[in-house]
């Protein structure tokens, strides 16, 4: 069996700024495994401004911040980056299995850190009542679907959530000619930043109705329109206030949830309600040796922030590696 | 008018036409290719199981709660013991997991008393009143006030929409013909020649000597076609929860309640995907096209499952659907229709029609048998097809040979379920068409990031392996499409 020092689970902005820091502190042998055929994880589909403000006092898009990791992790010779690898097994003493085409890998590793993201919350979490037609997406995957692939997923949106995510993509489906109806949100105020408030919606004339909810979702095969109802602080509908939106596309932005199901499969505790390692650190989980850093440890609003952590849980496992704590 | 010879349609005969391909007209079909005939199997939808059999629950019942008299009760026994032999020919996956109907009460115990005298009356067998000792031991989330439960062991899960796609496989191997987004818009009877019906399906024309209706929530429909109209279809509708996989082992039996007059109640069903669901409800409705969930269908659920297993949460949700039961009153209704010679009614297949329909199948070619069809067996039946590959069914070692046969084995598209680019092209070389008919044969999109992740990937897959182009792609057909536009770069 391959034998490494470190083994990183995942290749976004978290995975290669933990190998990153673990290399720089003296780790000498790290396995960076990422599912994706690139490195750079989700940064790939957010093509807009607003990131390195705080790490490189500039303001760059997501690949371009990706990019400056992408080309360290390459001439850093201590880092071996395996790409379309799925890590399908890892256990409490540090064995991990994974597949990639061609092969199924097993590694024994003496540290691990995971940097294995989130996941959006789906429409069938919240949930909204309705039918189940075509046209809703979560948000990120409506992002890949434009930014990546340049699908267009319909004419006429409506966004429920206003997380970040939700209104990055006001933006770029009113920027792709699409009309955006209105961002539904339960809350009483709007969960993104400000400055995507402004940006996104104010700047293109798109409603943002707060302390509001979809009570329906209709259409046979594909969306047709949705039920709108104001609530009231208990979030509960208040009577006489639906109202109809025809719409073909229903964006989904309700927030993020840490993947830990490695994690779990591992046997450490991880909190049920956030799905978060549950430890006394940040970076750190129940087994010792063991780290999670970025958006699997805790949803960050920033790259930024997510980079600066993830070092600190590469310079965690260096240390651990190095004094057994 | 047809001025040009070759442009005149020519119209294809057949010896049995079955409308309908969800699990009834499956069966039949599958049952009739055992003999040299020529059969055609007509759907309106895209995909096979596309209407009540996909939101089936997927339990095979043992046969309790029906009558003894009924034809519910008999060919349900009946096919609990086929669906077995057929499940182990098409290598479909069936776990034979067993029931318990839990009571609250020490009242109630009389009644499964009851319920247990009229199984054995239908010969249900092994099966024992259990007490709270038993239930700790083998079935210990269930909640502290249940007293007593029947335990009913040959009860048993399968995934229905599987089940219907292997059926059909199999039977189009056999020679079925398969015609796909074939709503039947009209039937004509013919007279004079050996062939008695014309069949009007997507601007074609069909003749046939047998026509059997396994139409399901629109059977009453097809039947007025020919000018039979004394039963209606009320469709009742049912709300499932599907809960995340990690819940999987919170149960270890299909966990029932005392049953109701129009059903069985709120359930908690172990499926052969892995994922527990709760549900259904039962109300009936007025629309065919209604498979809204509700906010009130959500709470009853959770309430009722809650009640026999406390430790369920909300938050263990992960999907939901509602479906359609045929209901045409009590009983199903198998029969020849002696007004209108040559002409099968199959309706009414409400619970337990999933478990029922192979001794429905058998039942019908005995109908049809018994009106003039003719059967001589095929040599070369194909009795069996190769099991269909899931890597989320098998061990890593397994999966290392699997990998070393084809590398693509390797390459996962969908990381909630574990699923492989190999096994997404696998379900579209076996007939998928859609997102949701790869999603129901592979369970690709069906985890807990709904597809999140994997849509864009399985997208060009099908893209690659069907030629169409992204604004083609459909979640379940025609009306259904994902994109409505592709920005073409150069």
């Amino acid at each position: 069996m391959d034998e490494r020092e470190l083994v990183v689970v995942g290749g976004g902005p978290a995975g290669m700024a933990a190998a990153l820091a673990a290399g720089a502190a003296g780790v000498k042998d790290i396995l960076l495994l990422e599912r994706d055929q690139h490195l750079g994880g989700i940064l790939n589909q957010c093509i807009h401004p607003g990131f390195g403000l705080h790490r490189f006092k500039e303001e760059l898009t997501g690949p371009e911040y990706a990019d400056r990791f992408v080309k360290q992790v390459t001439k850093t010779p201590s880092i071996e980056v395996s790409l379309r690898s799925f890590v399908v097994k890892l256990t409490s003493n540090m064995k991990i299995s994974y597949l990639r085409p061609g092969a199924l890998e097993e590694v024994q590793a003496k540290s691990v850190i995971l940097a294995t993201g989130c996941r959006e919350r789906t429409r069938e979490m919240i949930p909204i009542p309705g039918t189940r037609p075509s046209g809703i997406y979560p948000a990120g995957l409506a992002q890949k679907m434009i930014n990546m692939e340049g699908w267009i997923p319909g004419k006429e949106a409506v966004i429920v959530g206003s997380g970040d995510i939700g209104l990055i993509m006001a933006r770029r489906m009113a920027l792709e000619g699409m009309k955006v109806k209105a961002v539904i949100e339960i809350q009483k105020q709007s969960r993104g930043l400000a400055r995507n408030v402004a940006q996104c919606l104010d700047d293109y004339g798109i409603p943002l109705y707060l302390s509001h909810k979809i009570a329906r979702i209709e259409g046979a095969d594909r969306v047709e329109k949705v039920v709108v109802a104001a609530v009231d602080d208990a979030f509960c509908e208040k009577p006489g206030t639906r109202f109809e939106l025809s719409c073909d596309t229903v964006l989904i932005s309700v927030g993020l949830i840490p993947e830990n199901e490695l994690l779990e499969m591992a046997g450490a505790q991880v909190d049920r309600k956030t799905n978060t390692p549950v430890a006394a650190e940040v970076n750190r989980t129940s087994i010792r040796g063991m780290f999670a850093c970025g958006n699997a440890c805790k949803v960050y609003d920033l790259v930024d922030s997510v980079t600066r952590d993830s070092e600190k849980a590469g310079q965690m496992a260096a240390q651990f590696l190095k004094e057994g704590k | 008018m047809y001025h040009n010879y070759e442009l005149m349609p020519t119209i294809e005969r057949y010896d049995a036409i079955i409308v309908g391909a969800g699990v009834t007209g499956a069966a039949i079909a599958r049952e009739l290719s055992k003999y040299k005939l020529r059969v055609l199997l007509l759907e309106k939808e895209a995909e096979p199981a596309f209407g009540v059999s996909k939101s089936n629950s997927g339990i095979i019942h043992a046969g309790t709660q029906n009558h003894p008299d009924s034809l519910k009760g008999r060919l349900c026994v009946a096919g609990n013991k086929l669906i077995r032999e057929i499940s182990a020919e098409l290598g479909v996956h069936f776990v034979e997991v067993g029931q318990l109907i839990v009571v609250f009460d020490e009242a109630d115990v009389a009644e499964l008393d009851r319920i247990k005298r009229e199984g054995e009356e239908l010969g249900i067998k092994d099966m024992q009143i259990v007490r709270r000792d038993w239930l700790s031991l083998y079935e210990p989330n269930l909640g502290s006030e249940i007293v007593a439960a029947l335990y009913v062991p040959s009860a048993g899960i399968i995934s229905p929409y599987r089940l219907v796609y292997d059926l059909t496989e199999n039977a189009v191997k056999n020679g079925v013909v398969l015609k796909t987004s074939h709503r039947v818009a009209g039937i004509r009877r013919l007279s004079g020649g050996p062939y008695r019906f014309e069949v009007e399906a997507a601007g074609s024309k069909y003749q046939t000597r047998f026509l059997i209706n396994a139409a399901g929530l629109f059977a009453d429909k097809v039947s007025a076609m020919v000018g039979v109209t004394d039963f209606k279809i009320t469709p009742r509708k049912g709300e499932e929860y599907l809960l995340d996989k990690k819940r999987e082992h919170i149960a270890n039996h299909l966990v029932f309640p005392l049953p109701t007059p129009t059903s069985k109640g709120i359930l908690i069903i172990k499926t052969s995907d892995g994922n527990p669901m709760i549900g259904p409800t039962a109300r009936d409705t007025g629309d065919r096209s209604d498979l809204a969930t509700t906010e009130e269908g959500l709470n009853e659920v959770l309430a009722g499952a809650r009640r026999m297993m406390p430790s369920i949460e909300r938050g263990d949700i992960i999907a939901y659907f509602a479906g359609l039961r045929p209901a045409a009153g009590k009983d199903f209704i198998i029969r020849h229709e002696t007004a209108v010679p040559g002409f099968v009614n199959v309706a009414g297949i409400q619970s337990p029609g999933l478990t029922a329909a192979p001794a429905i199948a058998t039942m019908v070619v005995g109908i049809l048998h018994g009106n003039g069809l003719v059967l001589t067996p095929k040599k070369n039946f194909h009795s069996t097809r190769e099991k269909t590959t899931h890597l989320f069914e098998i061990p890593l070692s397994k999966t290392r040979e699997l990998i070393q046969k084809d590398p693509s084995y390797g390459d996962i598209v969908c990381r909630c379920e574990m699923v492989s680019a190999k096994e997404i092209r696998e379900a579209i070389r076996r007939g998928a068409r859609t997102m949701d008919g790869i999603k129901f044969r592979t369970r690709a999109q069906a985890g807990r990031c709904h597809g999140g992740f994997c849509t864009t990937r399985i997208m060009k897959i099908m893209q690659e392996e069907l030629g169409m182009t992204v604004e083609e792609i459909t979640k379940r057909g025609e009306g259904s499409e994902l994109v409505r536009e592709e920005r073409r770069h150069g």
